[in-house]
């Protein structure tokens, strides 16, 4: 189905079935539940924060290939990374689902290969779940982040 | 085949212009009418053809056009009332079987309803049969009971019996064919039941109205809400039907022009039925559409439409159990379900499956198919729902399933 290779990459596939930090934290720092209104795919995410850092991250939950992937490629690029990096990192892979830059591999790791999901609107809200989730977990969650606000 | 369809599918496809083949060849494979179906150029015409020549604001107007117009339009509420054996005084037309329900919730639930009062609902409605008894049940305390559903899809009637018998149900909310499940539920049983206990009933007719011979009058329910869209009509309208005695006691749902007998500066009265609740200017190229729809479902005749159903529902059901790890919600007999087939795969996610099968050029919906309750007692967040119509054949579910395969395989790469 060449039409889909663009959505469907083999890395895409990869985190699919072999899905990297799957599972459930306990005593974690965040934890965030989100739901896609339009499927009903549902996402846990649990994350532990020491000294402002993303030292480990986990996901749970139900979903499509690109949710799941998703998520997976998500917590790949953010663990070890500080908050403030992680929102930095969320905020370009939004802009790059909305079409509006393009991706940066550096900043992305093996999620820029969901770049070619842009393409596909029904498909957007697929891929940003888990990244939308760990967003509302930083900002909401985060006793630093709370006491910035 | 040994019992031949009395519909021939290639025959009807000629109909409807969206399901001819393109230049190259390329056939539309559609399997979504549970969601809409697709319209034949006769309900396009009437329309069109009331723009064009017949337009203008339906009632009261003197003038020649207007009569026309509000004859056309009133054909389609006959119409629509001969197909499903209701009264003419009670069909009235709204925006969808939506409104129609919250009709109901709101001007008779909202001032009959009292504290510990029960609705009852079904584990397998639409959340239109949900949502709104909810609301109304939250401003007047009533309470929302669910009907559970039994392992193979069909509802619980020992609970049924038992609550009707032990609790103060006002009314019984129940779809007649699920959407998801395909369930047929007996809904005149259900009714005589219901009314023994003093019980209203409303039945969402939505997905049995556009495939089966139904009767108000037959099934003896209180009300009947389906909607125009899925019963090869147009959308934005859609239909309540209700015993007009029981409407004539219900105050209007919305106030405006059309369903006013007098207006005062200390009051108004009210029309007569069905104009009391239908407010403001009524969908009136849509009862056109709708009743031009009416007619062609009886010249194909809602027997032969319901045994191709059977048909070919028999049929996707042996070809799509034979794939590997396939699960197909509810009733395995033909006889006992509607054309809906939701089904889940172990390893291709619903959204996965309807994305993949669409480069085959075959429509099927994912997701949790506005039934999330329903969604939970099955234990999935999702399905894939495959639903046929008169346009269907057997090609069709060949193409499913080989699309299927073809899907599996491209995930497996």
């Amino acid at each position: 189905m060449p039409g889909l290779d663009d959505l469907y990459q083999q890395l895409i596939l990869d985190h699919y079935r072999r899905p990297r930090h799957r599972g459930t934290l306990s005593e974690p720092t965040i934890e965030v539940d989100q739901q896609n209104p339009l499927c009903g795919d549902e996402l846990h995410i649990t994350v532990r924060i020491v000294d402002d850092q993303i030292t480990e991250i986990a996901h749970a939950g139900e979903g499509c290939s690109i949710s799941q992937s998703s998520a997976s490629m998500m917590s790949d690029a953010v663990v070890g990374h500080s908050v403030a990096d992680a929102l930095a990192m969320i905020e370009h892979f939004r802009r790059v689902m909305h079409g509006e830059i393009v991706a940066d591999e550096t900043i992305l790791g093996d999620a820029i290969a969901l770049e070619g999901v842009a393409k596909y609107p029904v498909r957007i809200k697929c891929a940003l779940l888990s990244w939308m989730a760990l967003k509302d977990g930083l900002i909401n969650g985060t006793p630093t982040a709370q006491e910035d606000q | 085949m040994t019992h031949a369809a009395l519909i021939n599918p290639l025959r009807v496809r000629q109909d409807f212009s969206l399901l001819a083949p393109t230049e190259g060849g390329a056939r539309l494979v559609y399997l979504d009418s549970a969601a809409t179906s697709q319209k034949p150029n006769a309900v396009l015409e009437a329309m069109d053809d009331y723009y064009r020549c017949a337009n203008a604001n339906v009632h009261r107007g003197v003038y020649r056009l207007a009569q026309e117009a509000t004859e056309r339009f009133e054909d389609g509420r006959r119409a629509v009332a001969e197909l499903v054996a209701a009264p003419l005084a009670g069909t009235i037309f709204t925006k969808n079987a939506t409104e129609a329900i919250n009709l109901v919730a709101w001007a008779w639930g909202l001032r009959t309803l009292r504290p510990n009062d029960v609705v009852m609902v079904t584990e397998m409605e639409h959340h239109s049969g949900i949502v709104p008894w909810q609301i109304v049940a939250k401003m007047t305390g009533a309470e929302v009971r669910f009907a559970p559903i039994t392992p193979d899809g069909e509802l619980d009637h020992e609970w049924i019996d038992h609550t009707l018998a032990s609790a103060p149900v006002r009314m019984v909310s129940i779809v007649h064919v699920s959407n998801v499940l395909g369930t047929v539920n007996p809904v005149a049983d259900i009714v005589a039941r219901a009314h023994a206990h003093g019980a209203l009933v409303l039945v969402d007719a939505s997905q049995s109205v556009p495939h089966m011979p139904v009767s108000f009058a037959g099934i003896g329910c209180d009300f009947m809400a389906f909607t125009g869209h899925k019963m090869l009509g147009p959308t934005g309208i859609g239909v309540l039907v209700g015993r007009p005695e029981i409407l004539d006691g219900m105050e209007p749902f919305l106030g405006g022009g059309e369903m006013i007998a007098d207006v005062r500066t200390d009051g108004s009265d009210w029309a007569d039925l069905p104009n009391k609740f239908e407010a403001g200017t009524p969908p009136i190229a849509e009862s056109v559409g709708l009743g031009a729809a009416c007619i062609y479902l009886s010249s194909l005749g809602l027997d032969a439409v319901r045994a191709h159903e059977v048909h070919l529902t028999t049929y996707a059901l042996d070809a799509l159990s034979e794939i590997d790890g396939l699960r197909i919600f509810g009733p395995r007999d033909p006889a006992r379900r509607g054309g809906a087939l939701s089904f889940h795969l172990p390893d291709l996610h619903p959204h996965d499956i309807a994305q993949l099968v669409d480069e085959d050029n075959v429509c099927v919906r994912a997701g949790h198919h506005c039934a999330k309750p329903l969604m939970r007692a099955l234990g999935v967040n999702a399905t894939a729902r495959a639903s046929t119509y008169i346009y269907n054949d057997t090609d069709d579910i060949d193409a499913l399933v080989t699309a299927l395969h073809r899907a599996r395989a491209y995930f497996a790469r």
